[in-house]
């Protein structure tokens, strides 16, 4: 299954907006390649949904496409308002899931 | 930058550039999405349609950021930040990135809420050749804006 | 060179390409400094980038190529193989038990009496120590042990041995890289030595090094060893590439090693 990567800030202050950078492995298979040998068409698999859940809600959520690079890389921003877990979910086209949680530390 | 409404002069520098990549940039095409035609600006205007109706799209309020030149159209660094609050009375809903000439100009979509803080987004696309980029941003009062920007792309056509 | 590529039709693009901006495509940034990653003449291929290209480079996070570094520390704490043995069990910390052992591959084996590069150290500890499968050339693990490992010398000075019993093969991976080959009848030298920062095609010309090694590769979407570069070029030239691991490759490993001597390890660099 795709290795994900997260990266927060050790701690942050109540109110601070800071920076949520995640990386995970996948091809991100077009379907519009060809296997050059039997020239069939590679079928399409992307992850296609991307979800970041913090201090109980959905606070941001993306669709991809094929133009997505493979290995996708995806920043944003997120407001400090307590303590706990961020979670972060990938689902691909065949409806497999990737989960990674991380926690946040608010001072103040 | 081109627009595709007006006929466009070329620069100097620009006919430069494109004697020196033209050749280039048809096999690189292959490479990346072979077999597939590129969508034109109808296939673009329809697939914005599609995620924001018939609304009217004005300009300003997005910073858009992306390389001049592009080194390889596999991995395209995009960046992008709306001007907004993000407050809960008023903050972007969402962003929708589009690629004009890709062979499906569908990039990927971009759902803000209040807790995000900032709208500020860096991503990374591939791209088929030059060809401009669309964001378009849907505020949480229903108001629509759209911003487009080119990128040139050279893709190398050496080497395993 | 030129004349032997006109006339083969479809390629003589590639001719005019190349000549039309070798030598002018970056003579702007040569006054530029880069840092580390320029030690007199040697410039890595990181100083032939884009400011895009060198930024995903520039953040450990940022840079993909960690995903599979993460696969290879993984392997280096995993106990496989009949003697129940990981790396770590003899090898314990990498960041101290490796720093350095990557910026002086590949190396004279008195055992295989011939040289041997990083990967196939690997798998040698792997089947003798730990009785363990090797693993293949080019695998997502072999890739990722290779940079965990080679990642542990990042910023250490390139410093191969190419005297004793390494000379003749140094001599060999010389010969290699000066030698024409394949239907363009290039050598390495004739695009790496006489033409960096200039273009060929779309691709910019660099100084060949080989610091970065394995690195990912934009056009690849993904990471990649020295030798699938060698391969590349070698097919570039329509040439018969040498299989992955080839003596021939191993030997040119050390020469172009050398050729980058004291630079940095950028091990895993990002390249387009």
């Amino acid at each position: 299954m795709a290795k994900a990567r997260v990266k927060v800030p050790k701690s942050v202050k109540k109110g601070e907006v800071f920076q949520v950078k995640t990386l995970i492995s996948h091809k991100m298979e077009t379907g519009l390649r060809k296997n050059k040998k039997t020239g069939k068409k590679i079928p399409r698999k992307i992850i296609n949904n991307f979800v970041c859940t913090y201090d109980g809600k959905e606070v941001f959520s993306s669709d991809w496409h094929p133009a997505v690079s493979a290995n996708p890389y995806l920043a944003f921003y997120v407001k400090a308002t307590k303590s706990g877990p961020m979670n972060f979910k990938w689902t691909d086209d065949d409806g497999k899931v990737t989960d990674k949680s991380v926690n946040i530390s608010v001072s103040g | 930058m081109a627009d595709k409404l007006k006929p466009h002069t070329y620069k100097r520098r620009e006919v430069l550039a494109l004697a020196g990549t033209g050749v280039v940039v048809v096999v690189a095409g292959i490479g990346l999405f072979p077999g597939a035609a590129s969508a034109d600006a109808a296939a673009v205007a329809k697939a914005i349609k599609k995620r924001i109706g018939d609304k009217p799209m004005k300009s300003g309020r997005i910073t858009l950021e992306l390389p001049e030149i592009a080194e390889n159209g596999n991995t395209v660094p995009i960046g992008f930040e709306i001007d907004s609050p993000m407050t809960d009375n008023d903050y972007v809903k969402a962003v929708h990135i589009f690629a004009e000439k890709n062979p499906n100009p569908d990039v990927a979509t971009f759902r803000f809420t209040p807790g995000n803080g900032k709208a500020k987004v860096s991503t990374r696309m591939r791209l088929i050749k030059s060809q401009n980029i669309i964001a378009v941003a849907e505020m949480s009062d229903g108001s629509v804006y759209m911003t487009k920007k080119a990128v040139k792309v050279t893709i190398g056509g050496c080497g395993g | 060179m030129r004349k032997s590529i006109q006339g083969i039709g479809a390629l003589a693009a590639l001719a005019v390409a190349f000549s039309a901006f070798a030598g002018t495509a970056f003579a702007g940034k040569d006054k530029m400094n880069f840092g580390k990653y320029q030690v007199g003449e040697l410039r890595t291929g990181y100083t032939f980038s884009t400011p895009e290209t060198r930024a995903i480079q520039d953040d450990d996070f940022e840079n993909p190529a960690f995903l599979w570094v993460d696969v290879g520390e993984a392997l280096w704490n995993k106990k496989e193989g009949k003697a129940g043995k990981s790396c770590a069990s003899c090898h314990k910390n990498a960041s101290a038990s490796m720093r350095g052992v990557g910026a002086r591959y590949p190396v004279f084996n008195k055992k295989l009496g011939k040289l041997q590069n990083l990967e196939q150290r690997i798998n040698q500890e792997r089947v003798e120590k730990m009785q363990a499968k090797p693993l293949k050339y080019e695998s997502k693990e072999l890739l990722g042990l290779t940079m965990f490992v080679r990642n542990q010398s990042k910023d250490m000075p390139i410093n191969v041995s190419i005297d004793g019993p390494a000379a003749p093969f140094f001599e060999k991976g010389k010969k290699f890289y000066f030698q024409r080959r394949g239907q363009l009848d290039m050598a390495c030298a004739n695009c790496h030595v006489d033409n960096p920062g200039g273009m060929i095609r779309a691709n910019l010309l660099s100084q060949g090094q080989s610091n970065g090694f394995p690195l990912y590769r934009l056009k690849w979407q993904k990471p990649g060893s020295l030798h699938r570069r060698f391969r590349g070029c070698n097919k570039q030239v329509r040439a018969k590439p040498y299989s992955y691991g080839a003596d021939e490759y191993v030997n040119l490993e050390l020469y172009v090693a050398w050729r980058g001597q004291g630079l940095p390890v950028e091990t895993p660099a990002v390249r387009m």
